[in-house]
């Protein structure tokens, strides 16, 4: 394969400007990630600071409910509420390595933004971050955290002022600031290495769950279950049982682990915008990468839609596009009111409110529990928390409020 | 020979003892029928190449003023099937070849030997070449192949920051000119150049065969004083797209580039 590729997805399409920090960073995680140091940094980081390792919580109410056991991978519990956080540290602490003074990130939700501020005052790094205006109102609370936190957040008011409109920001942003900053990417998109790059950093979460599930039941699960927007949290997720599956066909251990990655439909309303790039794009080139996009015929990106704004992306990380080609993970969509609905069931259910995104995951498993192994073991990852949620729950699930 | 002709069009520039002149305007800017009358001005106050802008949702490299004139152009409907259609079907010729930039997206969509076809095609030797930003050489082979069967130029882009293995890299594909960017940073008017300029210059015009276009932040012509030698051609974008945004006439802008400059 092509360097930086998977299959035909993948690769570096930059200005070229751009070509020597990247190289630059690509150099730094051969030279930097694998020794000792580096790993033990990180490693005390994630647990000392973020609240690594991650509990893998049973569902009893569900469970009975549903006839298997349903785990929750509980990276909700994280510092800063969500996956992010694993990747923000290990990209600041590249960034202190390489010698760089600060960080400049994209952020669509703010989850991102929040772990990516956290990180930079960690480590004694400025930070910048970009953020679409309409983000910015419908997700304020996130940019006062981030400001508390010491990070400039710069509202983006070109394009659909979404994310990929902060990532364009980001992205010029980075060209001009190169020599100083680390564009620290917030998912496992973008151009290469970042989507290998955050990858790896995230697949801690598909390894504690593979220890954590022979510690506890014994043995693999039957199937494991992760939102998809950019994909950071589903690629560290599924890319550890990937591996193993591999080795399953190859017939070394047992069964292989079905993976779903679940993608927003938006209100899935016919002809509306969704953010179902895998199931519903077509192949292209945006934001450095060769992948999955909704586009119009004419090669336009197409603006994207979805109830949680950390889904609300038009593309999509190319390692799943290339999965999704290899078959290795299925990929469903889930529309807003089903996610709401799972939202709901597990706050009755089992006292923990799952951010909206992390809601796809579960309203997969809610919906096809028919279809799933009785008496089986089923995985999802709770990739953060909905405390962010709370207004646009107001709106849409009144009821539930009171 | 397509693109020989712009190597040609900026050597004969050169000759005369001037700086060639490539203005950059936006495809559909600032309505459909209104570029085509811009494109014609620029043509006749005496642009040596004319850069047209391929309008796309995302242009990553573009400061605020080109990104705008994109999404506005967008807006009036502009697609590169549009452009194509249009320069096949519209009488008027360009004196001077036509080089058409635009990211990979919309190239790609429209397929890449379809497009090359058909703007080989469209007037014989008018679309001599293409830039794509978001093309760096790693992966440009496609495109460079599409092209090539029509003898048109993928003009690379290099910057300050390019080391000079990349820049001979570059050198060794290149056809048509080589654009060096004389900043940091995306398109737009800066006040004047960083101190690397003077280096990066030197570096590309020892690698490089082709003629030497210096663009992004161009204003003024003043702006060239300083530099250790003359680029061969200068390329302004922003700053005319703003000029025609207020009102301005594109001959008024040409003028001002167009004296005699020391250095030919």
């Amino acid at each position: 394969m092509k360097k930086g590729y998977f299959g035909q997805f993948g690769g570096q399409y930059v200005p070229e400007l751009l070509m020597p920090p990247l190289l630059e960073l690509e150099e730094a995680m051969r030279s930097f990630m694998p020794g000792e140091e580096f790993k033990k940094e990180l490693r005390v980081l994630l647990h000392s600071y973020a609240g690594r390792e991650t509990p893998l919580t049973l569902c009893p109410a569900l469970s009975a409910r549903l006839g298997f056991n349903l785990w929750l991978k509980r990276e909700d519990l994280l510092h800063t509420g969500a996956h992010k956080v694993n990747n923000t540290l290990g990209q600041a602490l590249l960034a202190k390595y390489m010698g760089k003074t600060a960080l400049v990130a994209e952020t669509g939700a703010g989850q991102h933004g929040v772990a990516t501020a956290a990180a930079a005052a960690r480590l004694g790094l400025a930070c910048t971050v970009f953020m679409g205006e309409e983000d910015v109102e419908r997700q304020a609370p996130n940019v006062q955290r981030m400001r508390l936190l010491g990070a400039r957040v710069c509202p983006v008011g070109s394009g659909s002022k979404t994310l990929k409109d902060a990532i364009n920001e980001a992205l010029r942003f980075w060209i001009a600031e190169q020599r100083t900053t680390h564009y620290c990417f917030g998912t496992a998109a973008g151009p290469h290495p970042f989507p290998t790059l955050v990858r790896d950093l995230q697949s801690v979460i598909g390894q504690e769950t593979i220890r954590q599930s022979r510690e506890i039941f014994g043995r693999l699960p039957d199937v494991v279950v992760a939102c998809v927007g950019g994909g950071s949290n589903a690629i560290g997720m599924f890319y550890p049982f990937v591996l193993l599956n591999e080795d399953a066909g190859a017939g070394k251990t047992g069964g292989k682990v079905r993976l779903v990655g679940t993608e927003a439909g938006g209100t899935g309303e016919p002809g509306c915008y969704s953010s179902a790039s895998l199931n519903l794009g077509a192949p292209g080139v945006l934001h450095g990468q060769h992948t999955m996009l909704l586009q119009d015929k004419d090669g336009q990106i197409l603006p994207s839609h979805s109830v949680s704004a950390g889904l609300d992306y038009p593309g999509v990380g190319p390692e799943h596009a290339y999965f999704k080609q290899t078959g290795a993970v299925e990929y469903a969509v889930v529309v807003d009111s089903r996610a709401l609905a799972a939202f709901a069931a597990l706050c009755r259910s089992e006292g923990i409110i799952p951010a909206l995104e992390s809601a796809h995951a579960l309203a997969w498993v809610l919906d096809n529990a028919a279809s799933l192994p009785r008496g089986g073991q089923v995985v999802v990852n709770l990739s953060g928390r909905g405390d962010k949620d709370m207004d646009i729950i107001r709106k849409c699930l009144p009821e539930l409020c009171g | 020979m397509s693109a020989e002709r712009l190597t040609e069009s900026i050597k004969a520039a050169n000759r005369q003892g001037r700086v060639a002149l490539i203005p950059f305007i936006t495809a559909g800017f600032p309505d459909l029928e209104k570029f085509w009358d811009i494109l014609a001005e620029l043509d006749e106050a005496g642009a040596d190449v004319i850069e047209i802008g391929v309008p796309f949702s995302d242009p990553v490299a573009d400061g605020p003023v080109v990104a705008a004139a994109s999404q506005r152009a967008i807006a009036n409907g502009a697609t590169l099937a549009w452009l194509l259609r249009e320069l096949a079907a519209r009488k008027e010729r360009c004196k001077a070849p036509l080089v058409l930039m635009g990211y990979y997206n919309p190239f790609l969509q429209y397929g890449l030997e379809k497009f090359a076809q058909q703007a080989g095609a469209a007037r014989v030797g008018e679309v001599s070449g293409c830039i794509v930003p978001d093309l760096p050489l790693e992966e440009s082979a496609a495109m460079r192949a599409a092209l090539a069967t029509e003898n048109m130029a993928l003009i690379p882009l290099v910057g300050l920051n390019t080391p000079e293995e990349r820049m001979a890299a570059y050198a060794r594909a290149a056809s048509g000119y080589v654009y060096l960017v004389s900043v940091l940073g995306t398109t737009g008017e800066r006040a004047s150049f960083s101190p690397e300029i003077s280096t990066a210059l030197q570096m590309a015009n020892r690698n490089f065969a082709v003629p030497l276009a210096l663009g992004f932040g161009l204003a003024r012509p003043e702006q060239l004083e300083g530099l250790p030698f003359r680029p061969q051609a200068v390329v302004f974008g922003s700053a005319l797209l703003k000029q025609l945004e207020e009102g301005g006439r594109a001959a008024d802008f040409m003028a001002r580039w167009k004296q005699p400059s020391a250095g030919f």
